[in-house]
């Protein structure tokens, strides 16, 4: 797995590449802990080049969405999610408690 | 050959550096039996999901045990068996996550059971007389 950051003046943006499984969901966690604790709570979390997700990322994405929507601070927006990992977390009921949009750059916009 | 049972079986050490060899182990068994990709990503998941709790939870992290999977191309389905020596697990205990809870109330725990049950179309646990779990997963051919 590998992981781009940017800070933009209105959010963080992560691009994540590759597998976020049990080996590498820790990684990704301590990438948007990182931005957490350094009072950023506006996240957008790019997932087009991720090829596979496992339970271990999705408890990370919750994790970060429960710190960032905590006292109506910010939120964590994912987009450009591919289908099979869209279907995940559908199935895990995550598609109501997260914005999921197809444009990058217009949810970096829009923050 | 079509109406063929072939069987393929490998070891790998319990630990998670293992499951990204695990999928590539996997992979190509379920592209071998013709499944479309989205079962494909179904089997993948199911025994990432499968192999992280024994991991995690049989071997507690331990890292000193195995885990042995085999897949079988069956001409109605492919059935992947997962053997591990660690602790017995009871599925029975442990109840599926509530996927409408709002998001204060919504536990970070329990998902991968619950993938595993609704990804696959047959799933099996059983403790073998030498005290090996044993987990069975089934995917039908369309």
């Amino acid at each position: 797995m590998k992981i781009v950051s940017s800070q933009f003046k209105s959010c963080d943006l992560l691009k994540v590449e590759g597998r976020v499984d049990s080996n590498t969901a820790p990684q990704l966690g301590e990438a948007l802990d990182k931005i957490i604790k350094e009072g950023r709570f506006k996240i957008v979390l790019d997932l087009e080049q991720v090829d596979f997700m496992s339970s271990a990322g999705l408890r990370v994405l919750i994790m970060t969405q429960k710190a960032c929507k905590r006292y109506n601070r910010g939120e964590v927006v994912l987009t450009a999610v591919p289908q099979n990992i869209y279907s995940a977390l559908e199935l895990a009921g995550f598609t109501s408690l997260f914005r999921i949009l197809s444009d990058t750059l217009l949810a970096v916009g829009n923050f | 050959m079509p109406g063929s049972v072939s069987t393929l079986k490998k070891n790998f050490p319990a630990r998670y550096e293992s499951l990204v060899e695990i999928a590539r182990f996997i992979h190509p068994c379920c592209q071998n039996a013709c499944l479309d990709s989205n079962s494909c990503y179904h089997v993948e998941s199911a025994v990432d999901e499968a192999c992280s709790n024994i991991i995690e939870h049989a071997y507690a992290g331990e890292e000193n045990g195995n885990i042995e999977i085999s897949c079988q191309d069956n001409p109605a389905d492919i059935t992947i068996t997962i053997v591990d020596h660690g602790k017995n697990f009871n599925p029975e205990n442990i109840l599926d996550p509530d996927t409408n809870a709002s998001l204060e109330d919504r536990e970070s725990h329990g998902l991968g059971l619950f993938f595993i049950r609704k990804l696959m179309d047959q799933v099996e646990f059983s403790r073998a007389a030498d005290n090996s779990n044993i987990l069975t997963l089934v995917k039908f051919k369309k």
